[in-house]
């Protein structure tokens, strides 16, 4: 069953295309993630399937409903944590959980169960009289996505929210999302952190508001990826992208931390190979030199730079 | 229309306002700053108007006419004229407000019953004063008039019952006091630039904040939203006039002659197009600053001076007769002097409370026609 389907999905912006005919379909319960980079357009498709922007051609069915005839009724089965942090940051914590619980007609018992959740979800219980702008960042989005779901919406859309969240708040925060999607919750989530692609079960890859991958991430390793990738280190880790970057076997080439990765074209087969090329054309001395397998970050460096 | 989410608006709206205590104490003591410096910084009473003389009969009953004048309050003798023809150089020199010329033959012609004419020359640059003046001036003669019948017929033995005894009181505002004129006027010019700047200040800030998005997908409607996120601020307004109405009895003595509930409502009515002003300037502002300085700019200087709150509408420029209909100000201004001055009820300001409705109309149909082209851009 599908909880979202886009059919050619267009926005402009006077002359500037946005998001240009963009088709997808989102299964019920599932984390589906939308990946892109600044200015890809995700937000703007977010818009559009919330009901925030009208599409300027193309439509979707958002849990069953047109969102350009049925938008009233899209509200009511959607929830959403809009890119920038939302919530009032002069409430406190249980005022802005009480105002998105009463803008959903949420009262007495129901709303008092759902504040419970909400304060253990955002590890804030006793907190109630904190002032929300007071809190730090990786809470603070925790207490969003709680009362993004105050009204246990069947779709919730998260617009990168894990941004600018220190990497153990950011595991927890997957966490939470994986326990909405195992209660059947379909989770839209769009994040420009090539890693958190893998806690998707399917994917979607935008460039300048097109769609240029799709599927889960192994079939996007193993159906965009047929060349080698090694992992490589040295001390002159800079020069040695610099200078790998103009070689014709080298198709792109990215740095990865203390290491880089290369992707090279069919003709090299061996790690030996390779770091006898690179050394005699560069002279820069290789420490380390392996075969790994694609990461979904690989596979998406490869695609975007194809592009280019 | 969901009570029990306007309600929940309603709640956190007041919770902002309430928290943010510079604009709370802005929006109070705002109306008592400017009650205060209008009352007597800025004091519109005629008062000690410079008044030059000439007098060609020089006779008892002239000297008397003039003393009259200025044993007053309101005139000093600041030039004796030698002739008539100085006395328009003394006006263009601003030596006097007003000259006055009382012809040779003034007493005689007065004694023998003969019809006889003093020359009045006021100063119009100011109209408004001017104006004042001249009632001054008039109520005066007309006092004086009878005062000499009753003289000359008493003179010949016969007692003068004046049919219709003249003394000039001045209708609904007996002295005159600009005061108290401007207490209604005040009312009128601390609500709407109140209501327009906070609400769109309010609208504008979920907008730059973007909270406004978490608000727009969940099932509120506008008019939900309008609604609860308005009615702090129709609260505030209230206590605003309430704060006006006080001070004004306080202050200046100035007592609302018709009825408080009339008063009421159409300060409602006022209010409303107060409020769809105020969206309006949201709809098109995207920054605070902006619905600011546009919110201000549109109220402080038209409630001010196309309002006929200070400068009466009737003597201006007939092109800018016309602009004044732009500012609500001037309607609520003829329907607060009507009820609070006059005393009178609904059938003397009907046509203005109609204007405000379709004014208000008119903008929040705007607004509303405004946002969606922007949402389908
Ligand atoms: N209201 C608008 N008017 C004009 N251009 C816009 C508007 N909103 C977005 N854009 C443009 O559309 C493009 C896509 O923007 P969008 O916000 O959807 O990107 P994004 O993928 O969410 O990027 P980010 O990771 O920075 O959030 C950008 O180039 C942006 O400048
Ligand atoms: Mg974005």
């Amino acid at each position: 069953m599908n909880s979202i389907v886009a059919d050619n999905l267009t926005k402009k912006f006077g002359s500037f295309t946005s998001v240009d005919s963009v088709s997808f379909s989102v299964k019920q319960g599932e984390i589906f993630g939308f990946l892109g980079a600044n200015g890809a357009g995700k937000s703007t498709t977010i818009k559009m399937l919330c009901g925030l922007l009208e599409p300027t051609s193309g439509d979707a069915a958002v849990g069953g409903y047109s969102i350009k005839k049925e938008a009233d009724k899209v509200k009511t089965v959607i929830g959403y944590m809009s890119q920038r942090f939302s919530l009032y940051n002069d409430l406190t914590v249980g005022e802005n959980i009480n105002f998105f619980g009463g803008v959903y007609g949420l009262y007495g018992n129901s709303l008092k169960e759902r504040r419970e959740w909400i304060l253990d979800i955002a590890n804030l219980r006793g907190k109630e009289n904190t002032l929300t702008g007071s809190l730090p960042g990786g809470v603070k989005q925790r207490l969003a996505l709680g009362t993004a779901v105050i009204h246990r919406p069947e779709i919730v859309f998260l617009d990168e929210p894990t941004s600018g969240v220190d990497p153990v708040s950011r595991r927890s925060f997957w966490e939470l999302i994986h326990s909405l999607s195992e209660e059947g919750t379909t989770v839209f989530v769009t994040t420009h952190y090539l890693e958190e692609a893998e806690f998707c079960s399917n994917i979607i890859l935008i460039d300048a508001g097109r769609l240029i991958a799709e599927g889960n991430s192994k079939f996007l390793k193993s159906n965009y990826i047929t060349n080698k990738i090694f992992e490589i280190r040295s001390p002159g880790l800079i020069e040695l992208l610099d200078s790998a970057k103009k070689l014709p076997f080298v198709e792109d080439v990215s740095i990865f931390g203390n290491s880089i990765h290369l992707m090279v074209t069919s003709e090299i087969e061996e790690a030996d190979d390779l770091k006898n090329r690179l050394e005699s054309i560069t002279g820069i001395k290789l420490t380390g030199i392996e075969v790994i397998p694609p990461s979904l970050e690989d596979v998406f460096i490869h695609l975007l730079e194809g592009k280019k | 229309m969901n009570i029990k989410r306007v309600k929940a608006i309603a709640k956190k709206e007041l919770k902002h306002v309430l928290r943010d205590k510079v604009l709370l104490l802005l929006l109070l003591i705002f109306p008592a700053f400017l009650i205060s410096f209008f009352g007597y910084a800025i004091n519109f009473d005629v008062q000690n108007i410079k008044l030059s003389v000439y007098d060609a009969d020089k006779s008892s009953l002239s000297r008397e006419f003039t003393e009259g004048l200025t044993a007053s309050e309101y005139f000093d003798l600041s030039v004796y004229m030698l002739s008539s023809e100085e006395a328009d150089s003394v006006l263009e020199h601003k030596e006097a407000a007003a000259a006055i010329v009382i012809p040779e033959g003034f007493n005689a012609d007065i004694r023998n019953g003969k019809n006889t004419g003093v020359q009045i020359l006021i100063d119009g640059v100011d109209a408004n004063t001017a104006n004042i003046i001249k009632n001054y001036l008039e109520g005066y003669v007309n006092v004086f008039n009878t005062q000499a019948m009753k003289d000359i017929t008493a003179l010949k033995g016969i007692e003068l019952k004046v049919p219709l005894n003249y003394s000039p009181v001045f209708w609904y505002n007996p002295d005159l006091s600009t005061t108290y004129f401007l207490v209604p006027g005040l009312i009128s010019m601390i609500l709407l630039i109140t209501g327009v700047i906070s609400v769109s200040l309010t609208f504008v800030k979920e907008k730059e904040k973007s909270t406004i998005d978490q608000i727009n997908v969940s099932p509120v409607t506008n008019g939900e939203l309008i609604t609860g996120k308005i009615l702090p601020y129709i609260a505030l307004s209230l206590i605003d006039a309430v704060i006006v109405v006080v001070l004004g009895y306080i202050l200046f003595d100035a007592v609302v002659q018709g009825s408080y509930l009339q008063l009421f409502l159409s300060t409602l009515v006022f209010l409303m197009s107060c409020i769809s002003l105020g969206l309006f300037v949201s709809v098109i502002a995207d920054s605070q600053q902006v619905a600011f300085t546009v919110g201000t700019f549109i109220t402080l200087l038209p409630s001010f001076i196309l309002s006929g709150f200070i400068f009466q509408i009737e003597s201006m420029p007939k092109f800018i007769q016309i602009i004044t209909n732009i500012t609500p100000a001037k309607f609520y201004n003829v329907i607060l002097r009507a009820i609070y001055i006059r005393g009178v009820g609904w059938e003397n300001f009907w046509p203005q409370i109609v204007y405000l409705l379709i004014f208000s109309g008119i903008f929040l149909f705007l607004s509303v026609k405004i946002t969606q082209k922007k949402r389908a851009l």
